[in-house]
Formats: C-alpha cells, sequence, structure tokens
C-alpha cells in the first residue's frame, strides 16, 4: 500500500474531486436525517406533518408496551436470524475461497442476490402457502394427508429472512478468508493442533474483521426489516421497520415514526462503531506484536 | 509503433513475480475432500438459495392459475409479452432510472474517490464518514428521512425525487469499489509515464484511467442492478405515475397473485444470468465491496 507515501499534497484538487459527492450526500442524506431528528422533538400537525412546537410526546409514546413488545421481538427475530446467517455463511465463505472455481461459486451466490427481492419473497410464498410448492409436494409424497401452516407465522419470517440476508454474510468472508494465508492452516496442524484447533484457534482469530463485517451487514438491515414481516408475516410478527412505515403511511405521526427511525439509526451506528474499533485493533494488534503473525495462533 | 498499456500490469497480483514457492490455495492442507463438512454446507445453501428461483420458473410453464399444477402451458409467457402494457411502463421508469441514477453516482463516486485516495485535504475524514453512513442504514430510514426532506422542501414525489434517492443510495457504493481499485495502484506507473514522456494529459487518458477503469465499471454495474432492484426507498419517494417494475410486482403481490410474476421471474432470472457471465471479471470485485 503505498498510496500513503505518495500522497499528493493538493489541497485545491482533492477538494475539487470530492466536493460535488460531499455536497450531494450532505444535501440529500445528512440533511434529511437532521430533519428525521428534528421532527421527533415537534409536535405532531393535524393531517400529518408538524408543527413547529417542541414535544416529547413521541418519545413517550415510543413507552407503549404495544411498541415495547414489537421492540423486544424486533430484537428478538434479529439476533436468531443472523445468528442462523453466519453459521450457515462461514462454512460457504470457507469453501468458496478454498475452492478452485471460486467465480463459479460467486455468480451462483450472486444470481439469486440479483434477482428482485420482491420477487424472491413472492416466489416464497409460493413456496409455503396452504397450497403452495412446499405442502403440495409433501402430500404427494404421501407424508402429510391435511396441509401444513408454514406461512405467516415466525417461523416463516426468520426463514425467509436467512433467506435474503445470507449472500450479505457469504460474500464478505469469502473476501477475508480468501486472503487468509491457508498454509498457516497447515503449520498449526504440524505443530500437533487439532483439526477443530486449528479452524478456531487459528483461522476464526484471523478472519475476526470479516465476520463483524458479515454481522453488521445482516443484523443492521434485518433490524429494519420492513417488506418480510409485511409479506410472509402473521399478525404476530410485526417489526419495528413495519410500525415506522405504518406511523408514516396510515396514523401519519411523524413525529413517532421519526423517533423511531431515530433509535434505529443509534442502535445501527453503535454495531458501525464495534465494526471499526474491532477491525482498527486487530490492524494494531497485528502491527505491534510481531512481524510474522504467530502461525500457530497461540495453540502450541 | 505505439505503446499499448495494459491495466492488469499495475495490481499487484503476483502473477510473474519471482519468489519462493507457494501452493495454489487449494492444495495447500490436504482437507479439500469433496464432501468435506463445508462443501456439502455451500452446495446446500446454493440449493437453498435457488430453490425460490427453481419454484417460480416451475409455476410460469403452469396452465393453472393457482399454485396447483395445471399442465404445461406458456400463456403467461404471451401474456407477459403481448398483454402487460403496465409492467412494461413500469420496466421503463426504471431503467430511465437506474441508468441515470448509476450514470451520476459513478461520475461523483469516481472523482470524489480520486480525490480522498490521492490528495490531502482538511474535510477528507468528513467525506470518508459521510461516504459510508448511508450503507449501513436501514433502508426504510433512508427512505423515510428522503420522503420527510422531500416533503419539507417541497419537491414533488415522482420520477425525479426516485432518481435522487436512487443516486444517494449508489454513490457510497461506487466510491467504495473504485476506492479500493485506487489502493492498488502503482503510482510508479505514473513517474514512469513520465519518464518516457507522456505528458499529463497522456499519463490521464492511457495510464490511470484505464487502471481504475474495473472498479468505475463495477461500481456502475453495482448501482444499476441495485437501484433496479430496490423497493423500500422507492416506495416512500414515489409519485403518482412514477412506479417502477418493484413498486409494480409488489401491487401485483398485494392485490392478488398474478402468474405474469412468473414467467417475468424467469426474464430477470436470465438476464442476471447473462449479466454476472458477462461481467465475471468483476464479480470478486463486487463481492468484496459488501
Amino acid at each position: 500500500m503505498n498510496s500513503h507515501s505518495n500522497l499528493k499534497r493538493g489541497r485545491r484538487l482533492g477538494i475539487t474531486y470530492s466536493a460535488p459527492m460531499g455536497v450531494w450526500l450532505t444535501v440529500f442524506f445528512l440533511v434529511p436525517l437532521g430533519i428525521i431528528i428534528l421532527y421527533s422533538f415537534l409536535k405532531k400537525g393535524l393531517y400529518g406533518g408538524v408543527e413547529g412546537e417542541f414535544s416529547l410526546v413521541a418519545y413517550t409514546q415510543m413507552l407503549n408496551p404495544n411498541f415495547l413488545r414489537v421492540f423486544l421481538r424486533t430484537l428478538w427475530v434479529t439476533v436468531l436470524s443472523t445468528f442462523a446467517t453466519i453459521l450457515l455463511a462461514l462454512p460457504c465463505g470457507y469453501a468458496m475461497a478454498r475452492s478452485r472455481h471460486q467465480l463459479l461459486w460467486l455468480g451462483l451466490v450472486i444470481i439469486p442476490f440479483w434477482t428482485n427481492s420482491l420477487i424472491r419473497i413472492y416466489a416464497w410464498i409460493a413456496i409455503l402457502s396452504s397450497e403452495g410448492f412446499l405442502n403440495e409436494t409433501l402430500k404427494a409424497l404421501g407424508i402429510i394427508g391435511e396441509s401444513l401452516q408454514l406461512i405467516y407465522n415466525q417461523g416463516a419470517v426468520i426463514t425467509v429472512l436467512v433467506y435474503m440476508y445470507i449472500p450479505f454474510a457469504i460474500l464478505p468472508l469469502f473476501t477475508t478468508i480468501d486472503k487468509f494465508d491457508f498454509q498457516l492452516l497447515e503449520a498449526a496442524r504440524d505443530l500437533g493442533a487439532s483439526k477443530p484447533e486449528s479452524i478456531f484457534k487459528v483461522l476464526v482469530p484471523n478472519i475476526r474483521s470479516g465476520i463483524v463485517t458479515a454481522v453488521i451487514f445482516t443484523f443492521i438491515p434485518i433490524f429494519g426489516a420492513y417488506t418480510v414481516p409485511l409479506l410472509v408475516g402473521g399478525k404476530d410478527s410485526y417489526m419495528i421497520g413495519n410500525i415506522i412505515v405504518d406511523q408514516v403511511t396510515k396514523t401519519r405521526n411523524w413525529p413517532l415514526a421519526s423517533a423511531f427511525s431515530l433509535v434505529i439509526t443509534l442502535v445501527s451506528t453503535v454495531g458501525v462503531v464495534w465494526m471499526l474499533v474491532s477491525t482498527a485493533n486487530e490492524r494494531s494488534r497485528n502491527r505491534s506484536e510481531s512481524k510474522v503473525a504467530d502461525p500457530t495462533g497461540g495453540v502450541v | 509503433m505505439r505503446y499499448r498499456f495494459e491495466p492488469s500490469r499495475l495490481t499487484a497480483t503476483p502473477k510473474n513475480t519471482v519468489g519462493p514457492y507457494k501452493t495454489p490455495k487449494h492444495q495447500v492442507f490436504t482437507d479439500h475432500r469433496s464432501f468435506g463438512f463445508s462443501n456439502v454446507m455451500l452446495v446446500l445453501v446454493i440449493l437453498f438459495l435457488f430453490l425460490p428461483l427453481f419454484v417460480v420458473v416451475l409455476y410460469s410453464f403452469n396452465a393453472s392459475k393457482g399454485m396447483r399444477w395445471g399442465g404445461f402451458s406458456l400463456e403467461w409467457y404471451a401474456k407477459l409479452l403481448f398483454d402487460s402494457d403496465e409492467l412494461w411502463r413500469a420496466f421503463g421508469n426504471s431503467a430511465i432510472i437506474a441508468i441515470t441514477s448509476a450514470l451520476v453516482a459513478t461520475l461523483l463516486g469516481s472523482l470524489a474517490a480520486v480525490g480522498v485516495k490521492w490528495y490531502r485535504f482538511k474535510s477528507r475524514n468528513y467525506i470518508q464518514v459521510l461516504s459510508f453512513l448511508p450503507m449501513v442504514l436501514p433502508e426504510v430510514i433512508i427512505g423515510i428521512s428522503m420522503l420527510i426532506f422531500f416533503t419539507a422542501v417541497k419537491i414533488p414525489l415522482g420520477m425525479f425525487s426516485i432518481f435522487v434517492a436512487h443516486a444517494t443510495f449508489n454513490l457510497p457504493f461506487v466510491f467504495l469499489l473504485v476506492s479500493a481499485r485506487l489502493d492498488e495502484f502503482d503510482f510508479s506507473v505514473i513517474e514512469a509515464a513520465r519518464d518516457l514522456g507522456a505528458t499529463e494529459r497522456q499519463t490521464l487518458m492511457r495510464v490511470i484511467i484505464p487502471s481504475i477503469m474495473p472498479g468505475v465499471m463495477s461500481g456502475m454495474l453495482m448501482a444499476i442492478t441495485m437501484s433496479l432492484e430496490d423497493f423500500v426507498i422507492t416506495f416512500f419517494v414515489s409519485g403518482p405515475g412514477s412506479t417502477t417494475l418493484p413498486l409494480y410486482v409488489y401491487s401485483m403481490i398485494r392485490y392478488g397473485v398474478s402468474p405474469v410474476i412468473n414467467s417475468l421471474s424467469l426474464v430477470l432470472i436470465l438476464s442476471i444470468m447473462v449479466l454476472a457471465l458477462v461481467f465475471r471479471r468483476f464479480l470478486k470485485t463486487i463481492a468484496a465491496s459488501r
């Protein structure tokens, strides 16, 4: 990485190049976020919108036990789906990085990933509904007599969430594992580590940043999920995303929607800071410990 | 004879370097039996990923309207091609927005990446943080904040607001992909080009631009696919007469299932396969941006 040693010190040119994007994102991303923060402290207008009067009503409304229940459920569903996603994605990323046909596997992960998300959700409706693919197949095989209720419940929401976000986890994991020097595993084995030991004490610590990135990129979008619980969930699968949208489109309570958005933004920010700190730590550890990484990772 | 510049030489791939012999990755550590745990998991997950695609494609050839199998038919393809004006109009809107927003995002994002990676200036950190945040906020938040913003500054909701929203959420990805490419850039080739008598302009056109082009291209590809795909943000910032394809599909799902979605799915899946095949060189770069 010699970009730093070669950094030119042209101030004007740097600003000229970066300013268009900086201005664009400030106006269309940062200012809207600021408006949300502002609106969350204002009074609700009669027909949507806000009135220019300071108020904490939105925040007291948030403490409504119904909302709290949805908040806890969202957290629970998010933790569970993220955990399942990472657990499934880790061996995939590993196998892909070790494969001779990396591009083929990447293509196979990316094709469903690029397919319109609504079409994929619709496909899941076609699979899980009472006369859907799965029920009909099981009936044809004589495994079940009556259709099972597979859709419009929590299980369906989690399954489809895991489905939607697995590629988000596989891609960063693949990228980090691909950079990992597999000879370190060989060395650990030579020095007497068992196979699981070499994986958990050598591979996993070395790809920590990839795991953190994968967690962030699944946890945050699932935490703000809207379409999946709406289309495959039942009455008891509502998540915060659905509440926010209802506040905007149905109840027209913009301050409350803003307050909820602020909460999600804060949760996301905490996640991102955690990610940045943990990758920064890793980098400084690698630098300070030794020039040559300990190939056994402390196994021996 | 004019020297033809090969961008591939700029990257740090150790293809032709002389050094200690390194075992190719797939041969290291004899743990790569075809039926090892991770390989089996990979195949299972890929099957899981393709199951829904397989099911919609299967149903697209179904003669009956419901989910029960009623024999083979091409009825829904005929309907998709000849009797779906509204759908194709929505597709047209999507295409216009995808192309314009991707162009703007690619231009602004690539320029900013060059600015941030090659120069030092005061607001450099601000730009870097700012380009990172939109990627890690849930779509619902971006959608709502933009809706409230457009309403507050009285920009009417429609094609223009969708274009602005899409360019905004695409910018960070282009910036990231081009930045990653610039990290690999070897500055000595610029000096070499200048030493060999190239003018500033020639260096830019024949050395710098060709070498960052893969990053720019994968950024643009990513931007186009994300724009075509987006439902949640578009849902908030669209207005009358600006229905995009995902919005149209959504209305079809919500208000009575139409088998035309199935036939549309196959068309979309096939185009994505072609896209992935054509741009297979960039797949690794795109994966790294996630």
